[in-house]
């Protein structure tokens, strides 16, 4: 299981970049194995601002929706569209190419709460 | 939960499993679309002995099977398999099954395994004819080796002609060195290919022996989408206890050339306009309907559920099957699903999704 220990981390299996005020968030490694082939990831909140925890978009594989949780509250400001025509991309390369959304950050003091990679390990048990 | 004679093989390989029908089950080995793929365009094989089998035997065996079953039983010869359900007495279904004729008086009948208890109970409560019941079911494996290249791939383990087994139809023979199983060409894919029914403790040497020959073990999240890019009903979901044969387009084995449960009323309802039908659906845009989503017109009154939805692997868009009212359900009819927050456009459109 593969999760780099540059990255911050969610209980809802998502990965955070940070990179000052704005993050890069996808899911992780453990998250895209557990869902499966991914054939279609969906977020219609682009130019929004969302609380934390709230649904930013959905992920789905053949079998299962997942909702997506925003880390932390902010505004998104791009989504990776590439992703609408290769949502296989979350699976093959899921820190890389498969990044999600890019968030500007309401209160970078709120990045504080996300999790190490060590914490995010402890979760999964890996 | 209950195994099957082959769930460590399973876990060997690296299957994700998963609980189905209270059974460890392989849900996918390698990936639902590899999987799907591969028995699209090659070879296949599921462990699906979580099925139930149940033999009848008697003089009046196919009048007990005649009596509870919709479709005709009495035009099967030795050899040949029937689709067919159980109707209840309120109108709906009890379970679909497959009826086999293994003797003159000897039928097999291979039910689904969550209903294999309903099934059992229901059918002993008709049995006033002194037909002779086993229920099976602990004691047999089912294996499904499907796809185009089944027949050529696994001729070499058997001494009987494979392709001279034409559809729906079956012998006993021997297969993978072990003698009497049933290889009968049977399936829930469409993409062609055989089941074969053996005892427990022979089913792990027919396992290692087929995959050996070429066939790539496939899981049940394959299996279901083989099956919805077919349209072939699922208990539970296309069809359950409320669910009339008519509705769910199963007119085909409702059969009034004799008596069975309910089937006077079913003939009424035959005469008459039905009050929803099963659809099957292909998404305009981008989408993936699922089970339990509403079905909406125009103007985003409900019109009906999703009853199985998925995108399809082989026609990269989602397809779904659901009940709408009879004004919505002809081929070309324009319906949305509610995909969360959004309406989708979507076609109903003549089965099978996936042509070949």
């Amino acid at each position: 299981m593969n999760i780099p220990a540059d990255l911050k981390y969610t209980k809802d299996h998502e990965w955070v970049k940070i990179e000052g005020d704005q993050i890069t968030v996808g899911i992780t490694d453990f998250a895209q194995s557990e869902l499966g082939d991914i054939v279609y990831v969906e977020v219609e909140t682009l130019d929004e601002t969302l609380d934390a925890e709230e649904v930013f978009g959905t992920v789905e594989a053949v079998k299962t929706v997942s909702d997506l949780f925003l880390p932390v509250a902010g505004e998104i400001v791009a989504f990776n569209d590439s992703l609408e025509d290769e949502p296989e991309k979350v699976n093959t390369d899921p820190y890389g190419e498969g990044w999600m959304i890019k968030v500007k950050v309401s209160d970078v003091a709120s990045l504080d709460s996300l999790l190490s990679a060590e914490d995010y390990k402890a979760i999964i048990g890996a | 939960m209950k195994n099957t004679a082959l769930t460590d093989t399973h876990i060997a390989l690296g299957a994700k499993m998963v609980p189905f029908a209270g059974y460890n089950m392989p849900v996918q080995y390698e990936g639902v679309n590899i999987e799907h793929e591969a028995v699209r365009t090659d070879c296949g094989v599921f462990d699906v002995s979580h099925m139930g089998e149940f033999l009848i035997e008697g003089e009046h065996a196919l009048d007990l099977i005649q009596s509870v079953t919709s479709n005709d039983a009495s035009k099967l010869t030795i050899g040949k398999a029937q689709y067919s359900c159980l109707p209840n007495d309120e109108g709906g279904i009890i379970d679909d099954l497959i009826v086999y004729r293994v003797k003159e008086n000897t039928y097999l009948l291979v039910v689904n395994a969550s209903n294999i208890e309903k099934d059992w109970n229901w059918i002993s409560s008709k049995n006033t004819f002194g037909a002779t019941m086993r229920d099976l079911s602990e004691e047999y494996s089912l294996l499904a080796i499907q796809g185009p290249n089944a027949v050529e791939k696994m001729q070499a383990l058997s001494s009987h002609d494979l392709s001279e087994i034409k559809f729906y139809n079956f012998i006993v023979g021997d297969f993978a060195g072990i003698e009497n199983v049933i290889i009968s060409a049977t399936g829930y894919t469409g993409s062609g290919g055989f089941e074969i029914y053996c005892k427990n403790n022979e089913v792990k040497q027919i396992w290692d022996k087929v995959t050996e020959a070429g066939a790539k073990p496939i899981g049940l999240a394959a299996r279901d989408t083989l099956r919805l890019e077919m349209g072939y009903c699922l208990y539970g979901n296309d069809i359950d206890d409320t669910t009339s044969p008519f509705e769910a387009g199963l007119g085909w084995i409702t059969k009034f050339t004799k008596k069975f449960t309910n089937s006077e009323n079913l003939e009424e309802q035959k005469k008459k306009v039905l009050k929803r039908k099963l659809i099957a659906f292909e998404l305009d845009e981008k989408g993936i309907p699922r089970t339990g989503y509403d079905i909406v017109d125009g103007q985003g009154k409900l019109i009906g559920k999703v009853t199985s939805g998925t995108m399809s692997p082989s026609l990269k868009k989602g397809i779904g099957l659901g009940y709408v009212s009879p004004v919505f359900s002809d081929f070309g009819s324009k319906i949305n699903i509610q995909i969360r927050k959004n309406a989708v456009p979507a076609t109903v459109v003549k089965l099978p999704f996936y042509k070949g």
